[in-house]
């Protein structure tokens, strides 16, 4: 009989940090927060007197607004500190943010930042807990538990399924997240995408199959994710034109057919319409893009609640 | 003064010996045997070994200019610390060490206030920018040993052609820090498997390597002897293969840490394992030290870089690259390469001293009757903890930081004179 997982004072920095248990957990109580958000009075006094902070030194309103109202949901004070007009604008380091923030009394981070590593940094300025809400391109676990819980909710258990991510791999760290989290619960991901936006050593990094053609990569997919591409981390020429990856790579009705019939489609969004999915597949039955969303604010209630040792 | 040692097992002639060693006038007066003679101070060191005071040919000392993170006293006993009699400085102080007024202030500060030997690096071109010939020969009659732009590359190929040809007509060894920018770009750790997971912007091995097998060509049209630092890949060890074939005057250095750590240690996000050239594949570290085993590296060098923690204790992408060295390199090239049989207790000491001297032509590197009375006594058998309190260096960016390391020094002796003393010592 296995223990029940331990999540009181625990950091997110990746899912690499967490078992296949343990996000089995997360996954489970984010069912119970969902059923929340679906009331009308959307809000229990669980965390009531602890005091959340959305740390975010790089700019994300969607990912921001999804924790702060997590967070509220919860009952939670929620302090929200955006690089934009704070004191890292006037040269302040991380460091002495954090120790200035730390004096508050804070009691959860929630931290997006460009830079790989700095909620681990905050982690050891403050020594209180931080859920990683983003960092450059190496991991983003809140947005691979949603996407991890949208799957599981409409097609069940994860073992065997076959994924395929298509789009800016280099760039992106949700995939990565995803990669170690999929990973973990024992679906067959494949990576697809321009070799010029594939990172090197892929599968040895990571348990999943990489393939540069759409087709190939699409064949009998039960669920398909595009990826944005992210046109601001690109500071040099990795491809010719949005025009001609869009003609290579963009998932559409024609592309679909290589997938399983009903197959899931996903985006983290913000999307691209156009460039990387068509709004054909975006807006279609099969598509979950918004419930992904939804799914956020749950995934993100469930953490707090679990890092926070809320009392149900 | 008059110093007179007892009880050693002394390098010399490439082996141990036991016995004395009297020194004189600056200078070593016997060697070997039972020496019975007055002396103004007698070391027992029984148990210890006494080498040849390592000569480092790559330090930077940060002065003038960043004197807050290290300046030529805490540099220069750092390197004693370390068992070291003579630093090279790079000249990627501020200002540039790029004129005759920077080498003599350097001069002047190590001869007064320093605790080594202090040869001067002066620039390959004006400020480090590429753009212009550095006033060598002017330099070279003020006492620079080699010209570098270390911490720069000069990428433009033509200008380097003419800095080699000039640099040559003034017998200046040419010292490179192998970078194509445009390849390194914004990279930050190796572009390896580490750099794949942790999303970090990489430095491909093709960026060191594309400068290296460009200046070996420019060497040999030139007839300029260069010197490769901080050597990191195997590629580029088997374009320095290609060229010593050649009988082409090539060499190059290793650093401490490009032998004992590679790229995984960047998992930790730990900024004092960002370094330039970045730790690399474990294939890259092994030929590494297969090379230097094999003596296709010609030296160990710290590229001792301090600095201050507030500019290391920042997210990785914005920390500065560079660790401190002079006082772990041989602790920890004996703990992981001599301990572990990976290389020669012997084969080290020659990297860490005769090796270097020769590349550069300068004294020092060996003990015998009539040779400079640098050197260090190191008692192998005892292992010190390396923590803040006792670094001497004024940074302490460093990854070997609170681990015991084997191999105290107990007396490090410059010119004849004391210039580090274990506080337990007698």
């Amino acid at each position: 009989m296995t223990s029940k997982p331990q999540f009181a004072g625990r950091s997110l920095f990746d899912l690499d940090d967490y078992s296949r248990e343990e996000i089995m957990f997360i996954l489970e109580a984010a069912k119970g927060m969902k059923e929340i958000n679906l009331r009308e009075y959307k809000k229990i006094p669980t965390l009531k007197g602890k005091t959340v902070c959305t740390l975010f030194i790089e700019n994300s309103t969607r990912t921001r607004m999804s924790f702060e109202l997590a967070a509220n949901r919860l009952s939670a004070d929620v302090v929200s500190f955006q690089s934009s007009i704070s004191s890292l604008q006037k040269g302040e380091s991380l460091q002495d943010t954090v120790y200035t923030l730390n004096a508050m009394g804070i009691d959860l981070y929630c931290i997006r930042h460009s830079s790989p590593g700095s909620p681990q940094l905050v982690n050891k300025y403050s020594g209180k807990p931080v859920i990683n809400g983003g960092d450059g391109r190496h991991s983003h676990p809140t947005q691979a538990l949603l996407d991890i819980f949208s799957i599981w909710e409409k097609l069940g258990d994860i073992k065997g399924l076959k994924i395929t991510i298509v789009g800016d791999i280099l760039n992106s760290r949700v995939v990565r997240s995803n990669l170690i989290g999929m990973g973990k619960l024992g679906a067959k991901v494949t990576v697809c995408g321009p070799k010029t936006l594939m990172p090197s050593n892929m599968e040895s990094v990571y348990d999943c199959r990489v393939e540069y053609d759409l087709q190939r990569a699409l064949k009998d997919a039960d669920v398909v994710m595009g990826l944005r591409m992210q046109l601001e981390r690109m500071t040099e020429g990795l491809f010719p034109s949005l025009e001609e990856y869009s003609k290579h790579y963009v998932l559409s009705k024609e592309t679909l057919k290589y997938a399983k019939k009903n197959a899931l489609i996903m985006h983290p969004g913000p999307m691209n319409r156009g460039v990387e999915i068509l709004p054909e597949i975006a807006d279609s039955n099969q598509s979950v893009i918004v419930e992904q969303v939804a799914n956020g604010v749950a995934v993100r209630m469930a953490l707090m609640f679990l890092i926070l040792g809320g009392k149900a | 003064m008059k110093t007179l040692i007892k009880n050693a097992n002394i390098f010399t002639q490439g082996k141990f010996i036991k016995g004395d060693i009297f020194i004189e006038r600056k200078k070593i007066a016997k060697i070997g045997g039972t020496i019975t003679v007055n002396a103004d101070k007698t070391i027992d060191a029984k148990g210890a070994c006494v080498l040849p005071g390592f000569i480092d040919l790559h330090s930077h000392l940060r002065d003038p200019g960043q004197t807050y993170k290290e300046d030529i006293v805490t540099g220069t006993l750092a390197a004693a610390h370390g068992g070291y009699t003579a630093v090279c400085a790079m000249p990627n102080t501020e200002p540039v060490t790029d004129n005759i007024a920077s080498v003599e202030y350097i001069q002047l500060r190590a001869k007064d206030y320093g605790y080594a030997r202090v040869y001067v690096v002066g620039a390959i071109t004006k400020k480090l920018a590429g753009e212009e010939i550095a006033e060598m020969a002017t330099m070279k009659a003020g006492g620079i040993v080699a010209v570098s732009d270390d911490g720069k590359c000069v990428q433009n190929a033509r200008l380097m052609l003419s800095c080699m040809k000039y640099a040559s007509n003034f017998d200046l060894p040419v010292i490179i820090h192998p970078e194509d920018y445009s390849l390194a770009g914004k990279g930050q750790i190796h572009s390896g498997k580490v750099a794949t997971k942790l999303g970090l912007s990489s430095i491909p091995g093709l960026a060191e390597e594309v400068i290296i097998a460009r200046d070996i060509m420019l060497a040999e049209n030139t007839g300029a002897q260069l010197h490769i630092a901080h050597i990191s890949t195997a590629r580029s060890l088997e374009l320095v293969k290609n060229a010593k074939d050649k009988g082409l005057p090539v060499t190059c250095e290793v650093t401490p840490h490009h032998l004992v750590l590679n790229e995984e240690a960047n998992l930790t996000f730990d900024t004092n394992t960002k370094m330039k050239p970045p730790l690399r594949s474990e294939k890259d570290r092994l030929a590494c030290v297969q090379a230097l085993k094999e003596g296709l590296i010609d030296c160990i060098a710290t590229d001792h870089a301090p600095h201050a923690d507030f500019e290391k204790e920042k997210e990785f992408d914005i920390a500065p690259f560079g660790i401190i060295g002079l006082e772990t390199a041989f602790p920890v090239l004996y703990k992981n390469l001599v301990q572990t049989g990976k290389i020669s207790l012997n084969r080290l000491i020659e990297a860490l001293t005769i090796a270097p001297a020769k590349i550069l032509n300068l004294p020092g590197g060996v003990l015998a009757e009539g040779k400079i009375a640098d050197l260090t006594i190191i008692d192998l058998e005892q292992e010190t903890l390396f923590s803040v309190e006792n670094i001497l260096s004024k940074s302490k960016n460093t990854p070997w930081l609170n681990q015991f390391l084997p191999g105290r020094v107990m007396f490090t002796i410059c010119n004849g004179n004391i210039t580090y003393k274990d506080s337990e010592s007698e």
